[in-house]
């Protein structure tokens, strides 16, 4: 099945974009993405578990979640929403915290904005993740996915621009 | 001691010297032409991308080149593959779990 998953770099912005088309209707795949008890069951990677706390899905709101290894850590994180258009987009400011919620400074500001649109029962979601700066991804990569997904896009990026110099 | 390739490359120095270097092998000398800042402050720079492998010294006569380790820099394509997995992965569990509710509306 081609799902039309398209995975870039902006190469100016210190920004992921993710394009990916979901063969549902538009006010599925967004409660998909707006309600805990869906999020839940699809946004853990593989052999992780993750668990929503409390979702307050309005602007100003908070979901706090945490996100269990296979090895049983658990890392806890927050996402601040700070726009949202019913069915259309969410944006949100994300940062890692501990389980009581205090939030690492060093490691909040990351921002994301959502996209959905439908065409003929297909949904598309546009995905934008910009770092803050190459420090967040360092300390990251270090600390949150030592299982090897190490988040350094920022870093590969601005060597890549630096190498087509 | 080993340091974490992300150290090597948080600065801007440092990814300076990297493009440099990528071009060409270069003296320490040559290399601080290129800087707004002392000789010791780029020999700590490079001791740094020396000690995380990303460069490697070579003896030409009485005098050290730097030159760029390639392979190292390909441990970034690495893990650019492993983020964009963990999203691909990510968005086929959110597949499965659509076609559920789907069926179970129906």
């Amino acid at each position: 099945m081609n799902n039309s998953f398209n995975f870039t770099i902006d190469k100016t912005a210190n920004t992921v974009l993710i394009n990916r088309d979901f063969a549902a209707e538009l006010s599925l795949v967004w409660d998909a993405f707006t309600k805990p008890e869906i999020l839940d069951q699809w946004g853990a990677p593989e052999r992780w578990k993750t668990q929503t706390i409390y979702m307050d899905f309005k602007v100003g709101g908070r979901r706090f979640y945490k996100m269990t290894s296979s090895e049983g850590q658990e890392y806890y994180s927050v996402q601040d929403f700070t726009s949202i258009t019913p069915k259309t987009n969410y944006q949100y400011i994300s940062g890692f915290s501990d389980k009581d919620e205090t939030i690492n400074p060093e490691l909040h500001g990351s921002e994301s904005n959502l996209d959905f649109r439908e065409a003929n029962g297909v949904t598309t979601l546009r995905m934008t993740m910009k770092y803050k700066d190459i420090a967040t991804l360092e300390l990251m990569a270090n600390d949150r996915f030592k299982e090897g997904i190490k988040m350094t896009l920022n870093i590969v990026e601005q060597i890549l621009a630096t190498f087509s110099k | 001691m080993r340091r974490d390739i992300f150290q090597a490359i948080a600065d801007p120095t440092r990814r300076a010297i990297i493009a440099l270097i990528a071009m060409q092998a270069m003296t320490p000398n040559a290399i601080a032409e290129n800087f707004n800042t002392t000789r010791q402050a780029v020999s700590k720079h490079l001791r740094i991308l020396s000690e995380c492998e990303l460069v490697k010294q070579e003896y030409q006569g009485r005098e050290i080149y730097y030159t760029l380790e390639i392979d190292k820099l390909k441990e970034i394509d690495k893990w650019i593959e492993q983020y964009r997995k963990l999203w691909e992965n990510r968005f086929n569990q959110l597949d499965n779990v659509l076609e559920t509710i789907k069926k179970n509306e129906k």
